[in-house]
């Protein structure tokens, strides 16, 4: 009886997932693979982005103060050290939100559940081709004279 | 029955009743993680990418921006959205690794605060900003400014 209702409501899987065993002991550290992956990488760069944003918000307060305060402040983000920040902290923006994304449709889209690992794969092929659009176009403004 | 307690057994007794805090933020994050990434990905577009990016941000490029509603309105949800997100996802990483009480205590106030405070001065900033303050040096100023 017990059995008979269960089968009513989990469908049979068509074929055994494939689960391919440790070549050598595995140990008890988990390993999420692409999934925790994300989840690390989702919640360094929501840290980093969180400290710059308390900065930011800070020093653009500062054109309540006066524009000589202001531009003094905002001189520092155009020095070259800044300007190579800035690349990392755009790279941090970019893979929170298009994993944002993907978190998204992993929670709303059967399909997302199912294929979150290769969502996690195209995340970073957006990742990369946002990246490769801006690092130039930086470089050239914080170097290019 | 047994004597090791089950798995994820909540310290505080099961909520009944009432607004599903926990429910409305997650859905805060997801609503607002949409809106926030055309936000910031216009942010970063006409800021940093556009013109001479990061180069042209000077007291004139922030004040012709912010005497134009548009963009006073785009950073003032972007100034709330963003605050409650981050702080929010702080709330999260403070409640999932802060296991002493009286630390995660400080901490969850701590964020709290800093929000209020910053959305405060934040939201100050935009709805009083002057962008060509009397007795300014003219140079230093947006084009808006001339004549004035």
């Amino acid at each position: 009886m017990p059995e008979k209702s269960a089968s009513n409501l989990v469908a049979e899987p068509q074929s055994p997932p494939k689960i391919r065993s440790p070549k050598r002991p595995a140990g008890t550290l988990y390993r999420g693979k692409e999934g925790m992956w994300s989840w690390v990488l989702h919640r360094i760069t929501g840290v980093a982005i969180y400290f710059f944003l308390l900065v930011h918000i800070l020093d653009t307060a500062l054109v309540r103060v006066s524009p000589e305060a202001y531009n003094i402040v905002i001189e520092s983000y155009k020095t070259p050290l800044m300007g190579l920040a800035e690349i990392g902290l755009v790279a941090a923006i970019g893979f929170h939100a298009v994993n944002g994304l993907r978190i998204i449709l992993i929670d709303f889209w059967a399909f997302g559940a199912k294929h979150q690992r290769t969502l996690f794969w195209v995340v970073v092929g957006i990742w990369l081709v946002l990246l490769a659009g801006f690092i130039p176009r930086q470089l050239m403004h914080v170097f290019g004279g | 029955m047994s004597l090791i307690e089950a798995p994820r057994t909540p310290t505080r007794g099961r909520r009944t009743g009432g607004i599903n805090w926990e429910k409305w933020g997650w859905i805060y994050m997801r609503a607002s993680g949409v809106v926030l990434l055309v936000l910031i990905f216009g942010h970063l577009l006409v800021n940093m990418y556009l013109g001479e990016g990061v180069k042209a941000i000077d007291f004139a490029f922030v004040g012709g921006k912010l005497s134009d509603p548009f963009w006073q309105v785009w950073d003032g949800l972007m100034l709330w959205l963003a605050l409650i997100h981050g702080g929010n996802g702080m709330r999260t990483l403070v409640n999932d690794y802060a296991s002493n009480p009286k630390v995660r205590r400080v901490l969850l106030i701590g964020i709290a605060a800093s929000t209020i405070i910053l959305i405060t001065l934040g939201t100050l900033v935009i709805t009083t900003f002057d962008p060509c303050p009397a007795g300014a040096d003219p140079a230093l100023l947006a084009s808006i400014c001339e004549g004035r």
